[in-house]
């Protein structure tokens, strides 16, 4: 490429070579490693699973070799508009997972808020408390799991307690009864109504679709919060950590309450870690997978069956690979949507805008917030 | 020259003896083997067809044959030096588009395995084994007593299926085209397991939380259950104070009928030792090695000739090769194990909703992919 000078150079040195120009290739050498580690193990999976979802690799050889071809949407047509057995197991999986994340997010976001607020204070013995609700996290998903298929055997020790309370547990794992078909249950309504059971949305009626999660599912969810509100706790805990000690005494100077005091001064200060725990929240949640592998593999009724596992059964026990990609690149739509949801939704309201961005702020020391704590001042 | 052999191993008995017989082979041949026991069967075997670097071969299940052997994973077996000395059924079940896929190995049918204290406990004697529905929903009554229900099994195809045989029904008509789960011998087959569940004689698995037909009858939790003969290891392992016995299953209104079960060995599209892989296959689906397998983890060996000596071998499970006079294999067709899975998790529901929307919805699966 002719530059003002007319001479030819290389692409890694359009710019002028300042005082420091001989030093960009030394600066490319240095980023090699990396860039190539997150082609290697980063960009092209993803451009290979990309290319799976859109063709009709049977698994028997590469799939970039003779035995694929491009189909185009196919598969997503397949998924989402074919009445069949792969739409009806889609439908379902969404189902089930959009009630694990309506559950689990906000109620381990309230949970770990709340666990902060606790062990944010000056006590005696409040680091073991802070250990303690952070334990869970620290142990290995798998080993939750298997902890769990035991607490709630129908025979195991949740069952065992509640029988000395006098009441029957349910068979937890086992359990395919939808809750808010339990709860309309109680009010004597078992069958749907013709409204709800003959209207269908991606293969699932109305009436399965307001099931909620099963009793099965509610143990997963029960579990999620166990896990992760630790972890959420400790970046709740950063976060409140930071806040200088005078912004408080100025609002209680104000006659501020305990109350108002979190909700109108804590609360809006660690609203870019709010943002973060929802997006970790929502991301982790929608791809559920190890939990439903170790424990249910879908059971019971499919009403654990998750979007990551279906992609991952598609793929590797059905052969059905452009499908079981599909099913990953739908799921990786639905959490880049509600990242950005979540985005649109923790902004700060009295901020002006820089510029139109959606990229997250920087939690700790996010410019906006010492903004806004300039203000409380 | 090294053979790769992956298998689904049952424990270290299993393992331990194919290492043995994999080891014999190398004596005589030169050739070396190398016994993989996979943690997940379908999913290496996927990732070793996708690499282009599979094993050699490897354990498959009649139900995936037709789904890897439709998409060239496999080589057809049909010039296995001793493929006539398998039973024809099992040479059937392993048949996709008319050539074998797979070297049959072993396999099980389905009989009714029963507690022998609960039984003599209720009063029955060895003539009370039941030969009819009639019977069976009969003795199940007398059994359930003392916290124990009459029989439990799996609320799966692969178990409650027997009874769609025993009425007359099966998944596809006899052609193999025309999916028929949802046809009056099927309703009949399912309304008479959900007249048992009603009359409070029969449990699906899943109503008294055992993983399995199994785990329920060895926690004493039902006096039978249907199983296939896998079952005598865990009895041994697992609950090795519960006596019991099996009998064959009890016929229906069309008759006897139960499921089969069958292994066997597949042998890679992509393989850089055909010959000796199958000269290797070849080795291990003989009399003397199955035999080997037989005393050492109890199951059934693919060639009929080694029906006398295993009877003697295993006289209290004569019931399990008995069935194999009029026992059936799932169709094999691509998918069949999707769709049953299917199958499976709708009966989870069973004592709840009727059969008839269950068949219904499985029929339509299974008729999209008979195509």
């Amino acid at each position: 490429m002719p530059t003002r000078f007319g001479e030819k150079r290389p692409w890694w040195r359009l710019r002028e070579p300042g005082i420091r120009g001989h030093q960009a290739a030394a600066g490319w050498l240095f980023l090699a490693p990396v860039i190539v580690i997150l082609g290697v193990f980063l960009l092209l999976p993803i451009a290979a699973a990309a290319w799976v979802s859109f063709s009709d690799w049977n698994g028997n050889g590469s799939p970039l070799g003779a035995n694929a071809h491009f189909v185009g949407l196919e598969n997503y047509r397949h998924l989402l508009t074919e009445p069949g057995l792969d739409q009806n197991n889609f439908g379902t999986s969404l189902r089930n997972n959009v009630y694990y994340v309506l559950l689990v997010v906000p109620v381990q976001t309230a949970v770990a808020l709340f666990l902060a607020v606790l062990v944010n204070r000056r006590l005696r013995g409040v680091g073991f408390f802070r250990t303690a609700f952070y334990f869970p996290s620290v142990t290995s998903s798998v080993a939750i799991t298997v902890l769990f298929l035991f607490l709630f055997d129908p025979h195991g020790v949740i069952n065992k307690l509640l029988s000395y309370l006098g009441a029957t547990g349910p068979a937890w794992f086992f359990d395919p009864r939808g809750l808010f078909h339990v709860i309309l249950g109680q009010f004597g309504v078992d069958q749907a109504p013709a409204s709800l059971a003959n209207g269908f949305f991606l293969g699932v009626s109305y009436w399965d679709w307001l099931a909620g999660p099963s009793i099965a599912m509610c143990v997963f969810i029960l579990m999620a919060v166990f896990t992760t509100s630790g972890t959420f706790m400790l970046l709740f805990l950063a976060a409140l950590q930071s806040i200088d000690d005078s912004v408080n005494e100025a609002a209680e100077l104000d006659g501020a309450n305990e109350w108002r005091k979190f909700r109108h001064v804590t609360v809006p200060m660690i609203r870019p870690m709010l943002f973060t725990v929802v997006t970790l929240g929502l991301i982790g949640t929608w791809q559920i997978f190890d939990q439903i592998y170790v424990g249910t593999k879908g059971s019971p009724l499919n009403t654990t069956l998750t979007p990551a596992f279906l992609s991952f059964n598609a793929s590797f026990n059905q052969n059905n690979w452009g499908v079981g990609a599909a099913i990953a690149f739908i799921l990786f739509g639905i959490i880049v949507f509600f990242t950005l949801l979540t985005r649109l939704l923790t902004r700060n309201p009295d901020r002006v805008p820089r510029r139109r961005r959606f990229g997250p702020t920087t939690a700790i020391g996010d410019p906006d917030a010492s903004r806004v704590a300039g203000r409380a001042q | 020259m090294t053979i790769t052999a992956l298998i689904g191993s049952s424990g270290p008995a299993e393992t331990f003896a194919v290492n043995n017989a994999a080891a014999a082979w190398s004596k005589q041949t030169g050739n070396k083997v190398n016994v993989i026991v996979a943690s997940d069967l379908g999913q290496q075997l996927a990732q070793g067809f996708a690499s282009g670097n599979p094993a050699d071969i490897f354990y498959l299940g009649n139900d995936q044959v037709a789904t890897y052997a439709k998409a060239g994973d496999l080589v057809t077996l049909d010039n296995l030096k001793n493929v006539k000395s398998f039973y024809p059924s099992l040479r059937a079940a392993y048949t996709y588009k008319g050539h074998l896929y797979a070297a049959p190995k072993d396999f099980s049918t389905l009989a009714l395995v029963l507690n022998t204290n609960s039984w003599k406990g209720a009063g029955l004697t060895a003539k009370n084994y039941p030969k009819t529905w009639a019977q069976l929903a009969s003795v199940a009554k007398k059994l359930t007593r003392n916290g124990q229900v009459g029989l439990c099994t799996n609320p799966e195809f692969h178990r409650l299926g027997v009874f769609m045989l025993q009425a007359g029904g099966w998944l596809v008509s006899k052609d193999g085209k025309t999916a028929t789960v949802n046809n009056k011998a099927n309703l009949t087959a399912f309304n008479f397991v959900k007249s048992m569940i009603k009359a409070g004689s029969m449990k699906l698995t899943n109503q008294i939380g055992a993983g399995w037909g199994g785990e329920g009858f060895g926690k004493k939790e039902c006096a039978m259950t249907i199983e296939g003969n896998w079952i005598a290891g865990a009895m041994t392992h697992d609950y090795p104070t519960v006596p019991y016995r099996a009998v064959e299953l009890p016929a229906g209104p069309a008759g006897k009928g139960t499921l089969q079960y069958d292994g066997g060995w597949g042998l890679a599209a992509k393989s850089k030792n055909k010959t000796e892989a199958m000269a290797l296959i070849s080795y291990l689906t003989q009399t003397k090695v199955e035999m080997g397998n037989a005393k050492a983890f109890g199951v059934m060996p693919s060639v009929k000739a080694d029906a006398k000596e295993w009877k003697k071998l295993y006289p209290q499970f004569a019931a399990f090769l008995a069935g194999a006079d009029y026992s059936k294999s799932i169709p094999t067709v691509p998918d069949i194990a999707t769709v049953l899975g299917d199958f499976n998790q709708q009966l989870q529901g069973l004592p709840q909703s009727d059969a008839k929307p269950i068949l219904n919805r499985v029929n339509g699966e299974l008729q999209s992919i008979l195509k």
